[in-house]
């Protein structure tokens, strides 16, 4: 470019030197802008690499279990000493028979003989609390096994299975280890013998809280923080679009508008544990509905939500160009068909993409909800909003106080599972978008 | 506040056969928030004629068009002073239906501002808003017969499914005149309707304004001394918030009797 202008003379050489030199300024200063952007992504990403791989390093194991098969001989003298095999005669009774039953069948299979009590506590102890329990379980649904033999998939306790995924390791001092050296024994034999396994570990979609981290699952926090975003969505959008219409679209522009303006913007910004307070007060001690159930946990969380509804859903009809607005009041449209016909349908990506980042934000929510008591133990799947459940957020927090080796790993395989609700419902704002998004 | 000493006097140049009155405006006053943009327009528009309003830029044209279908009702801040009538009737008047009013008087606006939306339900918007359509083949034929008027049907009628947004600039135009005729105004403002197109759409918004003229009083803004001279029968010259001169068209441009007028299309100020 430079090559092809002529200076004829000295003053106009001395100006386009000039222009030069200022070109090169700018384009410095880009470069370096460029170089800062780049540098603080570089920064954000390897933040987000170095979380994920410490999550998913610390919780990938979790996703599967340690099992152990056996087979059970379903003997109608132990089960049905009084030969009535009806599920309601099963569930009823003496629940120490299926104990007995599962001692049997240990007994058995590790070849225990039948005077070595210690050794069959020893080899018991391998196995889940919950054992007997699902055995009874299991005839209760099909009273035709009684009497047959048949393998059954046991699971392992959770720190048989953290031995056997390698986090409690073997060569530290036996007092300092759950699993003792003959338990080391036994499940040396069990592996050798094929019985014990890992499989897939299913449990951690559908259980619910248990102490025992071998039956401990996000499944009921899951529906509990299902129902809060049901809750959450039916009241906030609604709530939050009708709001914010009347304000950018109908409200007169005064002092009134301008302070509630002020003040949803200051309530988007007020710490959420108050606003659990706030529902504290207001829908448990007030109203008097009950503690932990998902429909407070909804309500107090629409309340930390609606703000940035409100927010997102009127920048979104502020980008709506007013041309739009002149069409349609000027055919003769009235302000709400001008409104409902013309700039809603454009804003919808805008208000869609706001409020589902909102949701997801309500779905990562610990601290009001742990003020208004979604921290209980919750063992059964929630039948309705107003019974008592738990939140994924909620459970995360309740699994990193426990110590065992087993729930670290589920503290970090549930951290993974909400990672992946927020990831799914991110990526459904950005597909929303795509999907209505509309030139003009 | 600025301080008039005397008061304005516009130079009026009655036609020589003047047309029924279709708008009466007499002292518009417009103020935005502090600052004053019309100082007492009063004009007498004729029925199906085209009137042009001229002025250089900030002269308060569009302001006083807004005024005419009470467009300005939207701008927050903006206070409208005086009357006008729409044949006899007070626009301004509380008991006059805003809404009413607009479908009486359509608009067209400097940039096309086509819904988004397909060519055909741009154009059927207005009718099945005000329920002028008792069939779908009725609206049909309205959509049809306004995109004739438009004269855009030729060019359109295979894709009157197809987003209106999609057409070139000059045809987008041509399908907000359209929108607006669809709901059978009495009276359509056109706020430089011409100034986003080349000279051949021009030609044929020009066209059409000109056929428009038995059916409609057509009030057009233009900056464009050749549109005025070719599309209208009066022509009224603003200044400063001020309208200065108005008569028939062709005296104004052959023979302005104010300084200024002369001075502005001749092209000395603008
Ligand atoms: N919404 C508004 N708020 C405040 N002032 C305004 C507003 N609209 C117009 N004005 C002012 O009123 C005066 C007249 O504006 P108007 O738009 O009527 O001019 P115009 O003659 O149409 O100009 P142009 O030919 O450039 O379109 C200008 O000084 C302008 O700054
Ligand atoms: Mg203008």
């Amino acid at each position: 470019m430079t090559a092809t202008l002529s200076h004829n003379t000295p003053e106009q050489a001395l100006i386009v030197s000039h222009i030069d030199l200022g070109l090169q300024r700018r384009y410095r200063s880009e470069r370096r802008f460029r170089a800062y952007g780049i540098a603080a992504l570089t920064f954000g990403i390897l933040c987000l690499v170095l979380l994920f791989s410490s999550i998913i390093s610390r919780g990938y194991t979790a996703f599967e279990q340690t099992r152990i098969t056996l087979k059970v001989d379903f003997d109608p003298a132990i089960v049905a000493p009084d030969g009535n095999r009806s599920a309601e005669a099963i569930m009823g009774g003496d629940a120490f028979r299926f104990d007995d039953l599962f001692s049997a069948t240990v007994q058995k299979s590790l070849e225990i003989s039948p005077d070595d009590e210690d050794g069959l506590y020893d080899a018991l102890d391998l196995f889940s609390k919950g054992s007997s329990p699902m055995l009874r379980q299991m005839l209760a649904q099909d009273p035709a096994l009684i009497g047959t033999t048949k393998d059954v998939e046991f699971y392992a306790t959770g720190d048989v299975d953290s031995f056997v995924k390698g986090s409690i390791r073997a060569d530290i001092p036996e007092s300092q280890r759950n699993i003792k050296d003959k338990h080391i024994v036994l499940i040396t034999k069990l592996k050798d013998s094929g019985a014990l396994h890992l499989a897939f570990n299913t449990g951690l979609f559908t259980f619910g809280a248990s102490t025992r981290p071998e039956v401990a699952g996000v499944g009921v926090a899951a529906i509990g923080s299902l129902y809060m975003m049901l809750v959450v969505l039916s009241l906030s959008l609604p709530l939050g679009v009708a709001g914010s219409i009347y304000l950018e679209e109908f409200a007169p522009k005064n002092r009134w508008t301008d302070l509630i303006e002020v003040n949803i913007n200051n309530l988007a910004a007020v710490p959420s544990i108050v606003y659990g307070m706030l529902g504290l007060a207001v829908f448990i001690n007030f109203a008097h509905l009950p503690r932990s159930a998902s429909l407070v946990g909804g309500l107090v969380l629409t309340l930390t939500t609606l703000p940035t509804v409100i927010i997102s859903t009127r920048a979104a009809l502020k980008a709506v160009p007013p041309s739009i607005r002149d069409a349609g009041l000027g055919i003769g449209a009235s302000k709400m068909q001008t409104v409902f016909h013309h700039v809603l349908p454009l804003a919808v990506p805008g208000i869609l993409t706001g409020t589902i980042i909102g949701l997801a934000h309500a779905l990562g929510e610990t601290a009001p909800l742990l003020m208004i008591g979604m921290k209980a133990f919750v063992v059964d799947y929630p039948a309705t909003p107003l019974d008592p459940a738990t939140s994924l957020p909620t459970q995360i927090y309740m699994w990193a106080t426990e110590p065992e080796r087993a729930f670290i790993e589920r503290t970090s395989a549930a951290i993974m599972v909400l990672l992946a609700f927020l990831l799914a419902m991110n990526s459904c704002a950005v597909l929303l978008r795509r999907m209505f998004e509309r030139r003009w | 506040m600025s301080s008039s000493p005397a008061p304005f006097q516009t130079i009026r140049t009655p036609d020589a056969s003047p047309r029924p009155t279709k708008i009466h405006a007499d002292g518009v006053k417009v103020i935005y928030g502090t600052k004053q943009a019309l100082h007492g327009v009063s004009i007498d528009i004729g029925e199906k004629s085209v009137t042009a309003f001229i002025g250089p830029s900030g002269c308060g044209k569009s302001t006083f068009l807004r005024c005419i279908n009470r467009m300005n009702d939207t701008i927050v801040g903006a206070r409208v002073e005086g009357k006008i009538t729409l044949d006899g009737e007070d626009i301004y008047n509380t008991d006059l239906d805003v809404v009413e009013l607009r479908a009486r008087v359509g608009m067209v606006f400097q940039k096309p501002n086509p819904f988004p939306k397909s060519i055909f339900d741009n154009v059927a918007y207005g009718p099945r808003i005000h329920g002028l359509a008792k069939s779908k083949a009725d609206l049909e034929e309205i959509v049809v017969t306004s995109l004739q008027k438009a004269s855009l049907y030729n060019e359109v009628k295979d894709r009157l499914q197809e987003p209106g947004t999609g057409l070139s600039g000059g045809q987008q135009q041509r399908l907000c005149i359209a929108r607006a005729i669809a709901v059978s105004p009495e009276v359509i403002l056109m706020d430089e309707p011409c100034s986003a197109l080349d000279p051949i759409a021009t030609a044929k918004v020009e066209e059409l304004i000109d056929e428009l003229r038995t059916n409609y009083t057509i009030v057009i803004v233009t900056h464009s001394m050749q549109q005025a001279a070719r599309v209208s029968q009066r022509t009224a010259f603003f200044h400063l918030g001020h309208l200065v001169e108005e008569g028939p068209t062709d005296h104004i441009f052959t023979n302005p009797l104010e300084q200024r007028t002369q001075d502005y299309i001749t092209g000395r100020f603008g």
